[in-house]
């Protein structure tokens, strides 16, 4: 994908950047307010796409050098350890727990190791979109 | 409510259909996705419509809306993506390799 | 686990390393490493036998699958440990003999060793089971590795024509015994065999006791070769020869003569299984030995000659089964003459059988023929062989001083028992049963004689044989030798024979009377019909293979069209063309014809049943109500699916589709699911890039995209979906018969410390289903990355071209 349009490219770029600090407030309200690790991955993932249109993709690749086969693996990879990481500690196969933390200077905040397999879930999710999408885009 | 969304699933099932059993390969791909949308609605019409306040605890209220039917359907939006973008790289690669999208040429060879 | 479990699986173990030991030490022949399982397996048996002779059984058992009542449990007794000890001593003489048949240069050994040892752990399994289902398990192995074998030289079509007829035949009869099993199960409700036998009083009278029998019989007769089963033995013999001479000769096919000797106590006694296993045994006998007559071939006449004797074995245990009938008394032990019988006899086969195979594969071995009419002359040449091929031949002609002598008394004593009952309606057909012997051992005596002097005698024939013939090397001769000296030794003290291994083996299938045998088997008891008879076997033999070639051309009247395994050939041919025919009419290789059958059943089914069942119902009682927003959505996402539909544009339905998803999405704000509605959105527009971005890239299509206008069959298909969909929606909601689980999911705060539902049951309650849906993702994405790359490395490949 060339394109060379500077209006596009200016819009895109601050878009991106607040869609995804969007991405990241819904990933976190997932635990009580509508949102989650689905929806995370999905927004940063189309924050991703928008800037891939925008930029070519050489641009694209140099900012963000991230191979996003890899980064399903690794999201898997998480997901599979944090059930992993129960059963290590004698619980059934995926259990979580949580627990509330007082911080300073950000008062009292939940850990929950959801979280964490939320966090799997979404990298998986970003991976495998991005893969899917960016195949298509380099077979020109 | 529920007669409504139940004959929308319908409609959607019905299209849907006819598009799978098209000659054109992309109008497959489109039927698949057609079909997908049926499915959520018809999973949430099964569930029930409008029981309470959605689903979120901090939501003061009596009664709340099934969640499990919208944990199934939050799948089913994903792994039906997931489908739809394998089945759209698959009509385009098969184009690409076989230079037709007709189904009636894609066909299997008599003894396989 | 005893030692006995493991030893029955040693051979499967040891099978593993045999590729290897062939790969990395080609110097030594493989099979003098093979050599030591069965041998292992036989010494470990001995040390049984004591115990065995000594009339005490013993079980172990090891739970497998206790739920279904499925284990892993062996029972040693005299029948079973005698197969046994036949099983893994033969099996030890043959993989000798087999180092010095089967070159090391030449041939796949690894392939050869691996499915013998399968075998040999099978052919164990089988005889030490006591659980049904294992011994059935078992017995299908023996098929299997029995199947590998044959087409050991799988190049040659014989060979693999062989194959697949044995393994169709026997695997039918499996089947019928699995279902034999699976009756017996509902019977006893046990798949124990000796808990099955602890009840057989009770169980006679069950309306399953006849069918079970038969169904077993059918199991037992095709593995034994039993008429008209026995036509997959023939071809059989395209195996090499120590597989002959071990599967087909010794071991697998009396399989079947082990099944109905271990399920005589259960069914003995009844008509029935008296009528069925002597008629066909006898028919057998005289079968297989008036076509072995005919046979040019060695291993063909061997062949023959193994289902004749089958037979023969196979009738003595029907004659015997009377004992049953009258269990105890002496009624009963002068019926059990026949089962000693069948029993000295199968001990005896199994040696000069075994011997005799190996005899012809020696022939075979060094002139390069087996054809009767270009051999010739051998005594001179190779004297070792002609003196074991005699021996063998003469036991099993029946003459003394042979151990094949003395069973054929027996057998004399047990046909002339037989016809003097008075049990079973035999006053009308009992003096056949002697007359079939004794004429099927006249023709026994022929062939016998045919196999020795047409080899041996007669006119040496050098230019006929295809490698200059001359004397085997030793190690081949060992293993005949052995057996051989067998032969004699148990003609001058079969009754220590007797004490070991017949009268355990009889104590398993007549229970009643065990520990009440007194055998005396001799040579010499005086001028008895049974003497008179052997006399007559001997003359009339002897002029009939005088006069061979007169009367030999008879056989070539017996039409071709009639024989059984033309009717095999067509049966197989016709139901290749009709399955061909069949298959062809549906399946059109067109997957929008598969899709329409997929369709259509669903809707029929699924329709059906809600239909016969009274499922459809519409309550809406409940429902809730509908404002006008809801309405204008509703006609949108009805106008947006029309249009893509409709349009003959790609990028139009593109953004149908696009909007589509974007109402569902703003369904799903109105029916309170904001998670939905959030993930909807983000989705669909991913999913429109997606679009686009491979309608950017494809080249254009052809201008007409649906030719074929509207297609009235396919709509009707798709309105019957599209009505079944709505009926099951609204009849979902028209039946609530069990309160919603998802009650458990409120206390989610308390359970998973989250305020939403719906992600706590993804990422927590349920968050298996959200690990196996992004390995789904994870697949999908893979799968399409492979589906693009995978034509760019050869797209790179053919430039560099």
């Amino acid at each position: 994908m060339k394109t060379n349009d500077v209006i596009l490219q200016t819009i895109a770029s601050v878009a991106a950047f607040i869609i995804l600090a969007f991405a990241a407030y819904l990933f976190f309200a997932g635990h009580h307010e509508p949102g989650g690790g689905f929806i995370g991955g999905l927004v940063i993932a189309s924050a991703l796409v928008l800037l891939y249109i925008a930029f070519d993709m050489e641009t694209v690749e140099k900012g963000i050098p991230v191979d996003y086969k890899i980064l399903t693996g690794i999201g898997i990879g998480l997901s599979l350890l944090t059930g992993v990481g129960a059963m290590v500690l004698g619980y059934p196969f995926l259990s979580h727990t949580y627990e509330y933390v007082d911080f300073p200077f950000f008062g009292e905040i939940e850990l929950a190791t959801s979280l964490l397999f939320e966090a799997g879930v979404s990298l998986a999710v970003v991976g495998a979109i991005l893969t899917i999408i960016l195949s298509i885009s380099e077979d020109v | 409510m529920e007669i409504l969304m139940s004959v929308l699933a319908g409609v959607l099932f019905m299209a849907g259909t006819y598009l799978v059993l098209a000659k054109s390969l992309i109008r497959i791909v489109l039927g698949t996705a057609v079909l997908g949308h049926g499915a959520l609605l018809l999973l949430l019409t099964m569930g029930g419509l409008k029981t309470g306040a959605p689903p979120i605890l901090g939501i003061e209220s009596t009664a709340y809306t099934d969640p499990l039917p919208q944990a199934l359907i939050l799948t089913a939006i994903v792994i039906n993506f997931g489908v739809l973008g394998f089945f759209l790289v698959l009509a385009y690669r098969s184009y690409q390799e076989l230079g037709t999208d007709d189904m009636e040429q894609l066909r299997g060879t008599e003894d396989e | 686990m005893s030692w006995l479990h493991i030893f029955i699986l040693f051979p499967l173990l040891a099978a593993v390393i045999i590729p290897i030991l062939f790969k990395k030490i080609p110097r030594v022949h493989t099979g003098w490493f093979v050599l030591v399982v069965p041998l292992a397996v036989f010494i470990y048996l001995l040390t049984f036998l004591p115990m065995v002779a000594g009339g005490e059984t013993a079980m172990y058992s090891l739970p497998w699958i206790p739920r279904f009542d499925i284990h892993y449990s062996l029972y040693v007794d005299g029948l079973g440990l005698v197969f046994g000890l036949i099983i893994s001593g033969i099996g030890a003489l043959v993989v000798l003999y087999s180092i010095y048949y089967l070159s090391k240069h030449r041939e796949a050994l690894h392939n050869f060793y691996v499915y013998l040892m399968m075998f040999l752990t099978a052919m164990l399994g089988v005889v030490f089971s006591d659980n049904m289902i294992v011994l059935y398990l078992f017995w299908e192995l023996t098929s299997i590795s029995s199947f590998l074998l044959i087409a050991y030289w799988y190049a040659r079509r014989q060979s693999r024509y062989g194959a697949q007829k044995a393994m169709l035949i026997t695997i039918f009869g499996g089947f019928a015994m699995l279902a034999a099993i699976i009756m017996l199960s509902i019977m006893g409700e046990t798949f124990s065999l000796q808990a099955l036998m602890a009840q057989s009083d009770q169980l006679v009278q069950h309306e399953l006791f006849l069918p079970a029998m038969i169904l077993i019989l059918i199991g037992a007769f095709t593995k034994s070769v039993q008429f008209p089963f026995h036509i997959w033995l023939p071809d059989a013999m395209e195996a090499p020869t120590p597989i002959s001479a071990y599967l087909h000769s010794a071991t697998m096919v009396k399989a079947g003569i082990y099944l109905v000797a271990r399920f005589t106590p259960f069914f003995g006694g009844a008509m029935e299984w008296f009528w069925i296993v002597t008629g066909v045994g006898l028919l057998t006998l005289l079968w297989g030995s008036l076509l072995a007559v005919k046979q040019r071939d060695l291993k063909a006449l061997l062949a023959f000659s193994t289902i004749s004797q089958l037979g023969f074995i196979m009738s003595l245990l029907g004659m015997g089964s009377a004992a049953l009938y009258y269990g105890g008394g002496d009624e009963a032990h002068l019926h059990s003459m026949a089962i000693l019988a069948a029993v000295f006899h199968l001990v005896n086969h199994a040696t000069f059988k075994g011997s005799l195979f190996m005899v012809v594969g020696i022939v075979d071995h060094e002139t390069g023929t087996r054809d009767l009419r270009k051999l010739g002359g051998l005594m001179s040449i190779m004297p070792i062989s002609f003196t074991l091929a005699l021996i063998g031949s003469l036991s099993m002609a029946g003459l003394p001083p042979f151990n094949g002598f003395l069973s054929k008394e027996l057998f004399f004593t047990g046909a002339l028992n037989a016809a003097e009952l008075d049990i079973f309606r035999m006053e009308t057909y009992g003096a056949l049963i002697p007359i079939v012997a004794w004429t099927a051992s006249i023709f026994t005596f022929v062939y016998s004689i045919v196999l020795v002097f047409k080899t041996f005698f007669g006119k040496y024939q050098p230019e006929r044989l295809e490698k200059e013939a001359h004397e085997a090397p030793w190690g081949m001769l060992i293993s005949p030798l052995i057996l051989t000296v067998l032969v004699v030794v148990i003609f001058f003290v079969p009754n220590v024979l007797a004490h070991y291994v017949l009268e355990p083996m009889m104590a398993s299938i007549l229970p009643p009377l065990a520990g009440e045998f007194d055998i005396h088997i001799e040579a010499w008891h005086g001028f008895e019909p049974e003497l008179f008879m052997t006399i007559g076997v001997v003359v009339l033999g002897a002029i009939l293979y005088a006069t061979l070639r007169k009367w030999i051309v008879l056989y070539n009247n017996m039409p071709r069209a009639l024989s059984i395994t033309n009717a095999y050939n067509s049966g197989l041919k016709g139901m290749e063309s009709i399955s061909r025919k069949v298959t062809d009419w549906h399946m059109t290789g067109f997957s929008r014809d598969y899709l329409r059958y997929i369709l259509v059943i669903f809707v029929v089914i699924t329709g059906a049943s809600l239909f016969l069942l009274d499922g459809f119902s519409i309550d809406t009682a409940n429902a809730a109500n509908i404002n006008g927003f809801e309405i204008i959505l509703s006609l949108v996402l009805v106008g947006s699916t029309a249009m893509v539909v409709i349009t003959r544009s790609r990028l139009t339905a593109v953004i149908g589709v696009g909007v589509l998803g974007y109402i569902v999405a703003l369904f799903f704000v109105v029916l309170r699911a904001p998670d939905l509605a959030l993930t909807q959105l983000a989705i669909e527009t991913v999913t429109v890039a997606l679009f686009l971005v491979c309608f950017y890239h494809l080249p254009r299509l052809r201008e007409k995209e649906e030719g074929d206008g509207i297609n009235v069959f396919n709509l009707i298909i798709a309105g019957a979906v599209g009505l079944l969909v709505t009926l099951i929606s609204l009849s979902a909601n028209g039946h609530r018969l069990f309160p919603a689980i998802s009650d458990f999911y409120e206390d989610a705060y308390e359970l998973a410390g989250a305020g939403n539902m719906v992600n706590a049951i993804l990422a927590d309650f349920r968050a298996i289903d959200t690990l196996l849906e992004i390995f789904v993702l994870c697949i999908a994405g893979l799968a399409a990355y492979a589906l693009i790359k995978l034509r760019l490395a050869r797209r790179e490949q053919d430039e560099n071209q």
